[in-house]
This record gives C-alpha cells, sequence and structure tokens, in this order.
C-alpha cells in the first residue's frame, strides 16, 4: 500500500509541527514541509525523520505571497502524487497598536494571515476537486469570530479565512472533498511568545495538536482546539453590542 | 514590565521572572530588559533554587524539543536540550534502545539531567547521567558556542556537566543509548528490618542486579526498615497494562496534607504491605522507574508552603552510623515524609566538577516546609553530613549552608573559570555570592 501523503504549508510553525509528530507516530508517510526559512524547516524535518525513519520527507521553500509561485508550487507537488491531505497553517501574529500606525505593517499582516493561506487553499482546491478525493485543512483562529479592539487586524485576516473556506465548503459539498477550518484559541507557540512573556497561560500545543489530527480525520467542518473554544466563542458572538463593547478585551 | 512567577518542584517561593522563549538553535540568545543576568529553565522538575532567578531572567527551553539525529549503528541521539527523557523512552524502546540512565522521574529535559548530573537506580553500574554524555552544544551569553565532550574539550564538558546551568545554556546535545530488549523488568521486592540488612542487601545486590533502590520508613528511627526494590531488563514479556488515566492533585490544598497524622500511619500501612507483597515480578518500565509520574502535580500535596527536598551523599565508612544518626534526627522531629529513599553509590568518580554522585550511601527525603523548626532539624542532619565528610545535591537543594557547599565541592575553585558571567541563579548566589 502506498504511503498517505500529506502537505504542510507553513510546516514550522509549532502547531503542524506537533501535527506531523503526530502522523508520523501512527504510520509511515510522505511528508512535504513547505517553510519560509529553508533552514528552519529542514531542522523540523529532522526531528521527523528521527521519528520515523520510513517516511520520506520533502523540505521546500518559495514566496508566500506571489500568487505564481503558489500555484506553480502546488502543481509541482501534486505532479508527484495527489495528496491526501493538505493543511494551510501560516501565519504570523501581528502588534495591534504597531499595525493601528503603520499601514506597511498592517498590509503585511492581513496578507500573510488572510490573502495568502486562501490563495495556497486555492491552488490546491481545483486539483483535489478534480481528483474527487482528499482533505483540504486551514487554521483560521477564534480570533475571526469576532473583531474586538486588541487584536483586529489579526481576526480581519482570520475571519477572511473564514469566510473563504465556508465558500469553499459549499463548492466542495457535492464532492468526496472535505474541507476543514481548524480555530485554535491562544496556544503555547512561538508565535505567542509575547503573551507569554506577560505570562498568559496558553492551550498545550501538543493537545491542540491532537484536536487538529482528528478533526481532519473525521473531515469535521469547523474544528475548535481546545474544544472548549466552541462554546466560548458562540457567547462572544452573540453578545450584544452595548456588552461587547464594554469589555476591555 | 512582564515580569512573570515561576516556581520549582518544591514550590517554596513563587519569584518573579522576565521570560524569553527559544525556539531554535542558532544565533544569540535573546537578551532581558536592563541587562538582567539570565538562566535557562526547562521542564522545573529541581526541587530547590537551582532552577530559578528571582528578578532575573529566564530562557525557557521546552520549545527546544527536535530530535536531530539517531545512528542506529551505534546508539548516539542526538537532540536539542529541551527534548523530555519521557520522549527518548517512548520513541527508542520500541525499537531497541533506551537512555543508560534517568532520575526517578522522566519528566524532565535533556538540559536539566546534564546540568544536575543526575543519576539513577543503576549508578553501581553504568554511572550518573553525564558518563553516557558524547557532545554538548553549550551556547555562552557572550555569543560563543563551545562543542564539548569527553574527548573535547573536556573541562568544558567537566564543568558543564553537572554545571547547574551557571557555564552557559545547553542547546543540544549528543547521548549514547543503550540496547535494551524491551519495556519489561524483573522486579524483586525484599522488605528488610535495619540498616545492617539494608547494606547487606544492597552490597549482595550489586554484581546480579542492575537497578537497586529501598523506601526507607523514615518514622522508625535508626533502626531503618524499609523496602528493598532491585531489577533487571527482561528478555521476556509482562502482561500489558491499558494506560490508566492519569491521576492529578487538581488544586493546592490549605495545608500540607503530609503531615505527623498521616505519615506514622501510612509508612507503617506502606511497609507492611509493601512486606506482603513481597517476591518478583515483572514490571512496566515505567511503573518501576518513575511511579510518581503518574499522578499530575503531586508536588501540591505539600499545601500553599511548599517542600524542601534534603538528599545526602556519605563516604561508606561513616555510611552505616551517619545514616542511622539522620533517621534517628528525623524520628525524633516527627516530620519527615512517605518519600524517603536511600541507595548505594557505586565506587566510582564523577565525570562533572560539581556533580553530586560519590562512591557512598545517600539519603533522600521530602519535608513539608514547617518554617524555622524545618530548618533547624536540617542544620542538626547538615551536621552529620559535615561530620562524615559527605555532601548535599544541589539539584534538590535550597538552603544548604555555603561552607558546606565548599567542603563537599571541592573543584568549585576550578570550576568558577568556567562560569558564564551573564548567568546566575538563586543557588549560585546563594552558595557562590553571584
Amino acid at each position: 500500500m502506498l504511503n498517505k501523503k500529506i502537505v504542510i504549508v507553513g510546516a514550522t510553525s509549532a502547531m503542524t509541527e506537533h501535527c506531523a509528530r503526530l502522523w508520523v507516530a501512527e504510520s509511515p508517510i510522505d511528508l512535504v514541509l513547505l517553510g519560509r526559512d529553508l533552514a528552519k524547516t529542514e531542522r523540523v524535518a529532522q526531528d521527523l525523520r528521527v521519528r520515523n525513519p520510513q517516511s520520506t520527507i520533502a523540505v521546500d521553500t518559495t514566496d508566500f505571497l506571489d500568487p505564481q509561485c503558489i500555484r506553480a508550487w502546488a502543481n509541482q507537488v501534486v505532479a508527484v502524487g495527489m495528496p491526501d491531505i493538505v493543511l494551510i497553517a501560516h501565519g504570523t501574529l501581528p502588534d495591534q497598536l504597531a499595525c493601528q500606525q503603520d499601514l506597511a505593517l498592517c498590509q503585511d499582516a492581513l496578507l500573510v494571515n488572510g490573502v495568502s493561506p486562501t490563495l495556497f487553499a486555492e491552488a490546491f482546491a481545483g486539483h483535489m476537486q478534480q481528483a474527487d478525493r482528499g482533505t483540504l485543512a486551514i487554521i483560521g483562529s477564534v480570533a475571526g469570530d469576532r473583531g474586538r479592539k486588541s487584536n483586529y487586524v489579526y481576526g480581519a485576516a482570520k475571519g477572511l479565512v473564514t469566510r473563504y473556506t465556508q465558500g469553499l465548503q459549499h463548492r466542495l459539498a457535492g464532492t468526496n472533498v472535505k474541507v476543514v477550518l481548524i480555530k485554535p484559541g491562544p496556544t503555547n507557540t512561538p508565535m505567542t511568545a509575547q503573551l507569554k512573556e506577560q505570562g498568559a497561560k496558553l492551550a498545550d500545543v501538543s493537545g491542540v495538536a491532537k484536536a487538529i489530527v482528528d478533526g481532519i480525520a473525521r473531515g469535521t467542518p469547523v474544528v475548535y482546539a481546545p474544544g472548549k473554544w466552541a462554546l466560548i466563542m458562540m457567547v462572544i458572538r452573540h453578545l450584544p453590542s452595548f456588552v461587547f463593547n464594554k469589555m476591555d478585551i | 514590565m512582564g515580569a512573570v512567577k515561576v516556581e520549582s518542584w518544591g514550590r517554596l517561593a513563587e519569584p518573579d521572572h522576565q521570560l524569553r522563549f527559544l525556539s531554535t538553535c542558532n544565533g544569540d540568545l535573546p537578551v532581558f530588559e536592563s541587562s538582567r543576568l539570565g538562566l535557562a529553565y526547562g521542564n522545573g522538575r529541581s526541587y530547590g533554587d537551582v532552577c530559578v532567578n528571582p528578578g532575573g531572567g529566564l530562557w525557557m527551553t521546552a520549545g527546544l524539543n527536535r530530535f536531530i539525529s539517531f545512528d542506529e549503528s551505534t546508539g548516539i541521539i542526538a537532540c536539542e536540550a529541551g527534548v523530555l527523557l519521557r520522549d527518548i523512552q517512548r520513541l527508542m524502546i520500541p525499537r531497541g534502545w533506551m537512555l543508560p540512565v534517568t532520575p526517578g522521574t522522566q519528566l524532565v529535559t535533556v538540559g536539566g539531567a546534564i546540568a544536575n548530573d543526575v543519576h539513577g537506580k543503576n549508578h553501581h553500574r553504568v554511572g550518573s547521567f553525564g558518563d553516557h554524555v558524547y557532545e554538548i552544544f553549550l551556547q555562552r551569553t557572550d555569543g560563543e558556542t563551545i562543542v564539548c565532550g569527553p574527548t573535547l574539550k573536556q573541562n568544558w564538558f567537566s564543568a558543564t556537566v553537572g554545571g547547574l546551568g551557571l557555564t552557559g545554556v545547553i542547546l543540544q546535545a549528543s547521548l549514547q543509548l543503550r540496547r535494551v530488549a524491551g519495556p519489561w523488568l524483573d522486579a524483586e521486592t525484599l522488605p528488610y528490618q535495619n540498616l545492617d540488612k539494608f547494606f547487606a542487601l544492597a552490597d549482595g545486590s550489586e554484581e546480579g542486579w542492575e537497578h537497586t533502590v529501598s523506601w526507607v520508613d523514615c518514622i522508625s528511627g535508626g533502626g531503618g526498615r524499609g523496602i528493598f526494590i532491585r531489577g533487571n531488563h527482561a528478555e521476556h514479556h509482562g502482561k500489558f497494562e491499558p494506560e490508566r488515566k492519569k491521576l492529578s492533585v487538581p488544586f493546592v490544598p490549605p495545608v500540607s496534607l503530609i503531615n505527623h497524622l498521616s505519615v506514622r500511619p501510612f509508612n507503617s500501612s506502606y511497609y507492611h504491605l509493601q512486606s506482603a507483597k513481597a517476591g518478583r515480578t515483572v514490571a512496566h518500565y515505567e511503573k518501576f522507574f518513575y511511579p510518581l509520574d503518574n499522578i499530575l502535580n503531586w508536588n501540591r500535596v505539600y499545601g500553599p508552603r511548599g517542600f524542601y527536598q534534603y538528599q545526602s551523599v556519605v563516604p561508606r565508612e561513616a555510611g552505616l552510623d551517619s545514616v542511622k544518626s539522620m533517621l534517628r534526627e528525623i524520628a525524633k522531629s516527627g516530620d519527615g515524609s512517605f518519600l524517603a529513599v536511600l541507595k548505594t553509590f557505586g565506587n566510582r568518580q564523577p565525570v562533572g566538577m560539581l556533580s553530586f554522585p560519590q562512591p557512598g550511601v545517600t539519603l533522600a527525603l521530602d519535608f513539608p516546609n514547617r518554617g524555622e523548626r524545618t530548618l533547624k532539624l536540617f542544620e542538626r542532619l547538615d551536621a552529620i553530613v559535615r561530620e562524615a565528610g559527605g555532601r548535599i545535591y544541589p539539584a534538590k537543594d535550597a538552603r544548604m549552608p555555603r561552607d558546606l557547599f565548599e567542603s563537599g565541592y571541592p573543584r568549585l575553585g576550578e570550576f568558577m573559570n568556567y562560569r558564564d558571567p551573564g548567568i546566575s541563579s538563586a543557588l549560585s548566589r546563594r552558595l557562590i555570592g553571584n
């Protein structure tokens, strides 16, 4: 039997790194890791090779904001073999106040967290639709559920991902392709180092990765990780503005 | 700005720190505000103050959790310093390899195991953790990276193994694993009625048994009855038990649950229960080596004031008398706890300049923090250790007097040449002065 083929975009994120560890612990897989920093991505690959020497792990890099590069890279990956799972996970946590001051920063944050992931998803969606199989998973965020003053630039970008995924789920509803939107809560990763330096207690990344891997296996349309965020965000989404606007969050 | 409370395993204090989270092994260490000094912090399992730096900075190494390489022909594994011993064991034992030395918990990082040169139940056979370290990548705060090992920059290696994190930040290391047939051990439990019998058992087991340890009833006084446990790695299989749900101490009780009301009946019933179960069994390694790892946050049972661990080693000549005197003092005080471990060390010199193990017998006990009276008891124990020419384990310590540290670690002067001036800990300020 052929190994399962999994593609991870944004493979140096701690969240996907832990997903990959869970996948290679299950069985040998063919993994393609795409990262912005080749040396860092290679370090992730080395770790996975030690964890499962029977897996094949390829490492690649491309321009994450150039639509042509994204298209060409996706085509090249698919030409080698149709992926069973594509996990799109890259992102940065911008400084909200800095984004308000500096529109260039604001633009970068919107592009990296919102536009770029959807371009990657779009580049694979057509291939998967044609093959009529596979799971396309995208990391959104609870921050995309409702804009709030401390984090709305990031929230807006993740909101874009949410709405995009909704549309893609609608488009592929009649096919065997599953589209999974993952909404992690604040998680203990290098991306949230600034929150941790302030003493925030964040969800353990290995638990969040487990929820992601399980959600992808089941093909659940929307996965909150950890699961408690489904309830919290339902409340947050439904708070009337006159209450919400008084909250310091 | 950004002060975060971080405690050590003993929970004696909750000092403020500035935190920096390491996630890659290349490049300089991140700096702290107002040029504060820093210290590497792994999984926080050190009991005392070796892993904290009140008012200063901590480099958190949990994110350095990647393996780098494993050579199936030699058994050498390279990994980042924040990898937990548990992760190595769980990955490698099914492949026929394991760590030669692990302490009583596998929830410690590789960096912490090196910096404290931890030991296990098989010290008489294979020495301590540092004896199996092949290479260390040490990041100095001045930007220099030093690669050292048993045959490479030996002085740096010898200073860093057991160096309490004070020679630099260990970023990655290569370790020699050993072959093992599987996760099972042939174990034997033997009650002993007094310390003479303990020493007879320990000596008699050195040849035929790789792992030896004992639980001693610290309430029984100078007599020192206890339970001796020994084990060997087994070729055959035991009964696979489904992984049990972890127990947890969900909150800190308002007072220590370990107190004079509970210790006596517990120790007595534990002794009799274990005596009744005496004999041979086949045990899974996690149960044999790390019995407490299955109880999350067990350190909370000692209540809001936390607890001390007092671990000493005294040379063999003085061993019997010293251990007897210590147990007598502890029984007299009525303090003490359930967790009392007595073990003989092998006759070998450790790798590190400040490594704890030395030939002799080691006694380790937890004590709920009762303030002045607990510290007074420690002073009486110190006197016995000092008299016997022994020393105290810095990885567990939060209070030993400076003179005992200096007399216990005669290579301290030599060690000072390798200290990193950008690093400081509560322990280094207490025992070295900066």
